[in-house]
């Protein structure tokens, strides 16, 4: 299989300073061995993309303890109390953005788009500094494209050519977050030959290596 | 009543609210305990902005399964007939008016149908999740919460705290009534007998119009 990389290879990936898109909520549909691996290699000064901070003691809330984080953008970090602390302490960059802002503006940054206009936040502090258009009668928040240099998804059946399927609630921000990066990396619970081209959830063209998981 | 039959009260009302093929997405907190009290003769599509249609109960050691959570995270079951989705989907039914009734929390409504639940500055700033986008973009926006923080008025002439949306609110339930708001404000229409009209007014700073209300009736 061409794409597959030995997880004591990810270090030839990573660099300091990098962004880093993370897929799962709540830690469900993260590849917990991958962040692991990012926390043994040590990689800092990272900028997360992520709907949460993870909940403590696990996912992406392991890079946060261990200070390798120095932005986190997301929508709700209330489950992990240590990122909170943090952001107050002034020791993390917390960039808290609405849900299915954070969604589109993954989405626009993957497919080529410029922006996106959302009623979501119009009235709030969300809208500040920000551009506000009005199409047909109604303000929209212009909310700009996001993009990362890598994600680390977590795909629950991988077939041979990189093709990639999410079961159940793990699907969530990791098929959108795989169009919006320069390189993309899944962790495979299980590799199997040939995916029913039907059921194709990410096209393997977006996907440069796969991690098969030691289960 | 204790705390938790305050909470249950307030949960059985608010689902009295839905008609038959909804779609609602219910909040974390109070606004869950709603699932617990759905009547049987409609179907309700519960939808959570994890990505899923057809939230079942809490799984037991037979059904559990670590990839089906809610959006709190909590292992829930999906029911016959529900189906998974990815974000970018979830909240385009979210936001393009799909869903026909959230329920969720709050720290502060007003009299403009303005809420406030995400952020306390310098003490608690757990996020906006998914809450922006549903008080946006649901049909009908229903707030579930007990009528004061012990004692002190939640419900406002306007949000102290910074907002999770403006003008949204149809609908407050708490456990002294169930109140509308509309163009000229807020209206008491129906009132827990337990309360007289006057302590449901002193225990709400916004202005209350009451116009013959009726009993709330809540068989918890």
């Amino acid at each position: 299989m061409k794409k597959l990389l030995n997880i004591n290879n990810l270090k030839d990936h990573v660099f300091d300073g990098m962004s880093i898109m993370v897929g799962g909520f709540m830690v469900v549909g993260t590849p917990e061995f991958i962040v692991d691996e990012l926390v043994n290699i040590g990689v800092k000064d990272l900028t997360l993309i992520c709907n949460d901070a993870g909940l403590p003691g696990k996912g992406i809330a392991k890079l946060i303890t261990n200070g390798q984080v120095k932005t986190l953008i997301a929508s709700h970090i209330g489950l992990n109390p240590e990122a909170g602390q943090l952001m107050s302490a002034g020791k993390m960059e917390c960039i808290l953005i609405p849900q299915g802002t954070l969604a589109e503006r993954i989405r626009a940054g993957g497919a080529g788009l410029g922006g996106i206009l959302t009623p979501t936040g119009i009235g709030t502090i969300v809208e500040e500094g920000k551009q506000i258009i009005n199409t047909n009668g109604k303000d929209f928040i212009l909310e700009l494209p996001l993009r990362a240099d890598l994600a680390i998804l977590e795909g629950t059946t991988v077939d041979e050519y990189g093709n990639v399927v999410y079961t159940k609630t793990t699907r969530n921000f990791n098929p959108v977050m795989a169009t919006a990066t320069d390189l993309v990396i899944v962790g495979a619970r299980e590799i199997i030959k040939r995916i029913d081209p039907d059921n194709v959830m990410t096209p393997h063209i977006f996907v440069d290596y796969v991690i098969k998981e030691e289960l | 009543m204790d705390k938790l039959q305050t909470r249950n009260f307030i949960a059985a009302r608010v689902a009295k609210e839905f008609k038959d093929n909804d779609v609602v997405n219910l909040g974390i907190g109070l606004p869950t305990l709603v699932a617990n009290f759905l009547p049987d003769d409609i179907t309700i599509n519960l939808q959570s902005e994890n990505g899923l249609i057809g939230l079942g109960p809490k799984p037991n050691e037979v059904n559990f399964d670590r990839d089906i959570t809610n959006a709190g995270g909590q292992p829930v079951t999906l029911l016959e007939g529900g189906m998974y989705f990815d974000s970018t989907l979830s909240f385009s039914i979210i936001r393009g008016g799909h869903v026909d009734v959230t329920v969720l929390g709050s720290l502060q409504v007003d009299e403009t149908g303005s809420l406030a639940n995400w952020i306390i500055p310098g003490k608690m700033v757990p996020g906006m999740g998914g809450a922006m986008d549903l008080v946006t973009g649901a049909k009908k926006v229903i707030i579930a919460m007990t009528h004061t923080n012990k004692g002190r008025p939640k419900i406002l002439k306007a949000c102290t705290l910074p907002l999770t949306a403006k003008n949204q609110v149809n609908m407050i339930v708490t456990e002294m009534g169930v109140m509308a708001i509309k163009e000229d404000g807020i209206h008491l229409i129906e009132y827990n007998p337990e309360y007289t009209i006057e302590e449901i007014k002193n225990a709400t700073e916004a202005n209350l119009i009451v116009n013959e209300p009726i009993k709330m009736k809540v068989e918890v």
